[in-house]
């Protein structure tokens, strides 16, 4: 069918520049992978928890560093931990970055530092959300075209 | 050989799990001894407890041991874990639904994957489930200290499909 042909390849086009623009590595590949005719909305599920998780995160980040009386540097460089290991799980490389970054400045105690990467990883955030949701809904698109996407993301 | 037979009935609790009758044999023989299930011994997929407090990577690791024929249980922490096992009740340890493996995160809330493997190390019926630690950090120096408290492997986050057949070597090593 070609829409459904016109559509893979947009998703095969718009995927891989992802990859390039650094939004996505590995990881998220190691995901696409993972999904089966068992658990189709594997990607999806863990996408979401990941959006789910960063929303938390950033206002636990947000909450403790505007804390007038000082700042629990500790209680940041926990949320920027967690925030690390789900975005180092799901392949979200340029939101790892930043958290790689913000516990420097964690540990450094640097308030600044730590609010300019606070600023970062909220628009890495959303930028990847965007993208992602881009993303899924070409998968959609795709699957109600009686496609597939599953044997090219091997 | 030793054999212990078990009986308990199967019921299914308000908790959902099952105890299920099995005969514990051991191997004779050779520097390690294992435990045979045999249950295990009929085919059945083998069953790994995954506990990490991360939603995400609990997901992640259980998708990759279902897509690798194993039975998978979750645990949020490692007190949960501890629950589950029945650690630190003689009579009861040993008694769920026989866990061939054991799979947690290091950095834990509370009681840590290290805590916990030594938790395990030290229950007479459980030491001899192999426990594995993942981490998102390289640090040797926790590396060999949870090897040398007898986790069987270390293994850096996120899994891959490449670790989780090293896992299963391992598991199909411990049966034979």
């Amino acid at each position: 069918m070609d829409v459904v042909n016109q559509l893979q390849r947009q998703f095969i086009d718009y995927s891989a520049s992802l990859h390039r623009e650094g939004f996505l590595d590995d990881q998220f590949t190691e995901l696409q992978k993972l999904q089966d005719d068992n658990s189709p909305d594997f990607v999806v599920e863990v996408a979401s928890l990941f959006f789910e998780d960063c929303e938390k995160l950033i206002n636990n980040m947000a909450r403790a560093l505007e804390q007038q009386q000082g700042v629990d540097f500790k209680q940041v460089d926990a949320s920027v931990h967690q925030l690390k290991g789900s975005s180092s799980s799901i392949g979200a490389m340029r939101v790892k970055d930043v958290c790689i970054a913000f516990r420097s400045f964690c540990e450094a105690q640097n308030r600044e530092g730590c609010l300019r990467c606070l600023q970062q990883v909220t628009h890495e955030y959303s930028l990847l959300k965007n993208k992602l949701q881009t993303l899924f809904r070409l998968q959609q698109q795709i699957l109600a075209a009686g496609g597939s996407i599953s044997e090219w993301n091997k | 050989m030793k054999s212990q037979l078990s009986n308990h009935l199967t019921k299914k609790g308000g908790q959902g799990y099952y105890l299920t009758l099995h005969r514990m044999l051991s191997c004779g023989g050779g520097s390690g001894h294992c435990s045979k299930d045999m249950a295990v011994e009929l085919g059945d997929e083998p069953h790994v407890l995954v506990v990490d407090d991360s939603l995400i990577d609990r997901k992640l690791v259980e998708r990759l041991l279902k897509n690798s024929s194993c039975k998978v249980t979750t645990a949020e922490n490692a007190l949960r874990a501890v629950e589950y096992l029945r650690l630190g009740n003689d009579t009861l340890e040993g008694t769920v639904s026989e866990v061939n493996m054991i799979i947690t995160d290091y950095c834990m809330p509370g009681m840590t994957g290290y805590e916990l493997l030594k938790k395990i190390k030290e229950s007479s019926v459980l030491k001899e489930v192999p426990v594995v630690i993942m981490s998102s950090e390289n640090i040797p120096t926790r590396i060999s200290q949870c090897l040398e408290e007898g986790a069987k492997m270390f293994m850096l986050k996120p899994l891959k499909r490449s670790d989780v057949k090293q896992l299963k070597w391992h598991l199909m090593k411990c049966r034979n």
